[in-house]
């Protein structure tokens, strides 16, 4: 059998606290009350994960394997646990050049540019599984997943052991398609390249044909240890990861983040499989679901299915739907004063936050609003759509870091039968979120996505940069031609700033 | 181990992971995936392994590469999330 066991009982039991800290880190993001505990337990993890590696696989120094009587050897890690200062002086250079990475990335970064940073961190973890498959295939005796046979003329034979070989072919596979996919959600996140779809044609067949062809080489490498076929598996992946990404559009972007996530977690899983690895084993596990439930939320909150995201194609040109000629029918334009006027009319006030929001940094002048507001005794209150903006919970962040207590800020399903008793919806920033056609019109292509019912409350305030553009469906917006809606046609931040004016 | 006890593991913590991450309020979504993304660097593990190993130099450059992009995540991860966590506040009671 495997020289797993050659790790000593009380590295295989740290593995598990380690498994176990994970656990509990994505526990306390139950409430933000034990958050920040969660966030310290994941911390303690990874420290109890990092150390033990270390103390049991820094060699003092190359002990030969040992040789059983006959021709056979088997070799595993080494049994000496102590410790090699130059082995041990390079790997914390190594760490030491990631984490100041790392830190002064996590400090600059701005809370707007969340999606592009978790993307780029996922493309990371890709490259860094990739990296370890072709290591433990490059040296598979230091991994434990390897048979020497030392026949008696001629070199010895390393054999890695056929369910390894598959292990490590798809965590080098499921990393590689991490890694070129990630990369570009990073590019169109960060507007690099166009949020538009790209349409290759045949892609569909190419695509199944590339996944077909590496499932199949994965099953080669059992029989056949080549480097060919392993670095055609990577190679191979690489193109996927890129091809499977380029055709999904901007509006879909909370999908292949939260998917990617997914990916993420499940090549830890397969390098845990490899490692006999339990902290990696949970892990892999516990962020595979996580994305897999978050791609599952967003899809359901678009009203589409994950095949048909995948598939891409969606949120490119503008199709005309619903409602007719756009331009030519009638619609209010407000100004900040008349906006200001109403609300502080209003008993209640629900914000409707989108992208737009996060695009034109309207977070903190926004605030200042709901602050004044509540001063002239307006209850204010915010209404999150699960897709507004371009990862799952990214307005709740971008709210918070405005300093909106989280207690203002309320979900769809929570907050959406209030605006029938709401006097004003002030929508900054979202449009399909907000569109009626969603309830009514079966040939819209958002037919049958939940939204919210702004509709419903008095008066509706729209802020918007111009009347030409529309939501990134391609969808014209009922909500502008209704009688109680009411235009603010201008930048989100310099529309929402003269708001303040003419409160304060 | 043998790979049904590890199959064991694998399968046991999907569920497990079905459920804390239902149980994740949706305002910590980001956070969420950031926090997730710290943790799946937990492959620092094997990329630790690779660069303390002697025998493969080809291997253990691959290691120490991996051992960087991974510490990258984990400093930068674990930082954001605390940095986000941070901001959320409750109302003020007067």
């Amino acid at each position: 059998m495997h020289e797993g066991a050659a790790v000593p009982a009380w590295a295989l039991i740290a593995y598990l606290v380690a498994g176990v800290c994970f656990i509990l880190a994505l526990r306390g993001l139950s409430s933000p009350e034990s958050a920040q505990r969660g966030n310290r337990f994941g911390i303690a993890g990874m420290a109890i994960a990092v150390l033990t590696t270390l103390v049991t696989h820094v060699p003092e120094l190359v002990s030969p394997c040992p040789q059983p009587p006959g021709g056979w050897r088997i070799c595993g890690p080494r049994e000496s646990f102590h410790l090699d200062a130059l082995v041990l002086v390079e790997i914390l250079i190594a760490i030491a050049i990631g984490a100041a990475i790392g830190l002064v990335t996590a400090r600059r970064i701005a809370m707007t540019a969340m999606p592009q940073l978790v993307a780029a961190f996922h493309s990371l973890v890709g490259l860094a599984a990739v990296l370890v498959a072709a290591a433990a295939y490059l040296n598979p005796e230091a991994f434990g997943i390897a048979v020497r046979i030392t026949p008696i003329y001629g070199p010895s034979i390393v054999n890695i052991l056929p369910v390894s070989r598959v292990e490590m072919g798809l965590g080098a596979a499921i990393g590689a398609i991490t890694f070129s996919g990630s990369v570009i959600a990073f590019l169109k996140l960060n507007g690099n390249m166009s949020g538009k779809p790209i349409l290759l044609p045949a892609r569909h067949v190419i695509n199944l044909a590339t996944l077909a062809l590496i499932l199949g080489l994965i099953g080669w490498f059992t029989q056949d240890q080549a480097p060919w076929v392993f670095f055609t598996i990577c190679g191979l992946s690489f193109l996927i990861g890129f091809l499977l990404i380029v055709p999904i559009g901007g509006a879909d972007m909370p999908v292949v983040v939260s998917m990617l996530n997914s990916y993420s977690g499940w090549a830890a899983a397969a390098m845990g499989f490899t490692l006999h690895n339990t902290a990696m084993i949970v892990t892999g596990a516990l962020v595979g679901s996580s994305g897999a439930i978050l791609s599952y939320i967003m899809c359901r909150a678009m009203n589409r299915s994950f095949i048909s995201v995948i598939a891409g194609g969606f949120g490119g040109d503008a199709v005309a739907a619903g409602g007719g000629a756009a331009i030519d029918r009638p619609w209010k334009r407000g100004s900040a004063e008349d906006a200001a006027f109403l609300m502080s009319q209003a008993e209640q006030v629900i914000i409707v936050p989108g992208y737009g929001m996060a695009v034109a940094q309207a977070q903190h002048a926004l605030r200042e609003m709901g602050d004044l507001l509540k001063k002239e005794g307006v209850t204010v209150k915010y209404a999150i759509h699960p897709v507004a903006g371009r990862m799952p919970g990214h307005m709740n962040v971008l709210l918070a870091e405005a300093n909106v207590p989280y207690d203002e800020v309320f979900e769809l399903e929570d907050i959406n039968s209030e605006f029938a008793r709401t006097d004003v919806a002030f929508v900054i920033g979202a449009n399909d979120v907000t569109n009626p056609a969603a309830k009514t019109d079966k040939s819209s292509p958002i037919y049958g996505m939940p939204v919210l019912d702004v509709e419903k409350a008095k008066t509706v305030l729209f802020v918007k940069r111009s009347m030409g553009g529309v939501g990134y469906a391609g969808v014209d917006n009922e909500l502008f031609y209704r009688d109680n809606t009411m235009m603010l046609l201008a930048d989100a931040k310099k529309m929402v700033e003269e708001i303040v004016k003419a409160l304060g | 181990m043998d790979f049904i006890s590890i199959l064991s593991i694998f399968v046991l913590a999907c569920f497990v992971g079905y459920f804390v991450v239902w149980g994740v309020t949706p305002a910590l979504h980001t956070p969420l995936m950031a926090v997730t993304n710290a943790i799946s660097s937990v492959i620092i593990v094997g990329a630790l392994i690779a660069a303390a190993a002697a025998g493969a130099a080809g291997a253990k450059w691959l290691g120490l590469l991996a051992v960087v992009l991974a510490s990258v995540n984990i400093f930068g991860g674990f930082a954001v999330t605390a940095r986000m966590l941070a901001m959320y506040k409750k109302k003020e009671r007067r």
